[in-house]
């Protein structure tokens, strides 16, 4: 599976929302209804799926899926 | 009595004492106790006890101010027994003195031990729980960290500490069904009053509304019942068994 259907079958996961809605633009908070709690479950999954750790300071820098997809690939490529 | 077959409750501080107490009431109610504490020597003598009795008992040593080796322990327990369904935080010291006597490093020892060690201890079986959906946290506080005691300001201030972080933590885990509470022990009967004398313990139980000092399994008991589902619509709440003593 590549990045992209893992960290989306994260986010059905951990968040309960359809497929259709997990769109790039997609805010985790705003459009998918997460809360701080979820946000940093979301993280800690990425973490263990991915093997790697995401600082604190980089949290701001995943808060839509695309972005998320994107830092992800970015620290895995 | 609740039955607590296949969960697995974590008990810091319970080689002696109060812990040790609630220890044996959850393993009596079919638990899998996990004791956790720094004494290696009275940990063996506990769970070989619990053994002993044809229960499910574990030990381990550890220091709950070491948030690294909490951290492993706990994804080493989990690994192994597949979940923490219950934490109670009752590892703790008293270093007394009056406030003009005390010394720093008897502020730092007790405010550590007590508090931060729970601060750490909830943190890492926080993550466990949160994957789960559910859990219990129990903090032992004390009627002194209501009322506070004369010769007790570090340890007052350490009880009084988690009775605040309880009521935090509840409102931030309650999202994922982890109830946190804490208890709040008046005079009980354990080695640390043992040597109380006579005259001593009459005056204590004077200020007793019921007349005596408390056991370690009536502080045990009020735990199993905030561990178990009967208290499910509890969080976030200060218990006291103190024979009335503080009552409001």
């Amino acid at each position: 599976m590549d990045i992209e259907a893992k960290v989306k079958q994260i986010v059905m996961d951990k968040l309960g929302v359809e497929e259709a809605q997990i769109v790039p633009a997609a805010n985790f908070i705003e459009d998918l209804r997460a809360d701080s709690l979820d946000t940093v479950e979301l993280v800690m999954a990425f973490e263990d799926e991915f093997g790697l750790t995401i600082p604190d300071e980089d949290q701001d820098r995943l808060r839509t899926v695309g972005q998320a997809i994107d830092y992800l690939k970015e620290k895995l490529g | 009595m609740h039955d607590f077959s296949d969960k697995i409750v974590l008990i810091t501080g319970a080689a002696r004492g109060i812990g040790k107490a609630i220890a044996e009431r959850f393993a009596q109610a079919n638990a899998t106790v996990l004791i956790l504490d720094l004494n290696r020597e009275a940990i063996d003598h506990t769970v070989s006890e619990l053994q002993g009795a044809g229960h499910q008992a574990f030990g381990y040593e550890a220091n709950v101010t070491d948030a690294r080796a909490i951290e492993e322990l706990f994804t080493a327990v989990v690994k192994e027994h597949g979940k923490i369904d219950v934490l109670i935080n009752n590892a703790g010291i008293t270093r007394d003195n009056l406030m003009l006597r005390m010394k720093e490093e008897d502020w730092d020892l007790v405010l550590n031990i007590n508090l931060k060690g729970a601060f750490i201890c909830t943190q890492k079986v926080f993550k466990h729980m949160m994957k789960a959906r559910v859990g219990s946290i129990i903090n032992i506080s004390s009627v002194i960290g209501l009322m506070g005691n004369a010769g007790q300001a570090n340890y007052a201030a350490s009880k009084g500490g988690m009775i605040a972080f309880t009521k935090s933590c509840a409102k931030e885990f309650a999202g994922r069904n982890i109830r946190v509470n804490a208890v709040a022990p008046g005079f009980i009967e354990t080695e640390m009053t043992a040597t109380l004398s006579d005259e001593i313990r009459a005056e204590y139980a004077k200020v007793i509304p019921l007349n005596k000092m408390g056991s370690p399994q009536d502080v045990a008991k009020l735990c199993m019942f905030l561990a178990s589902d009967e208290s499910e619509y509890i969080t976030g709440q200060t218990i006291a068994v103190d024979g009335g003593l503080t009552m409001q």
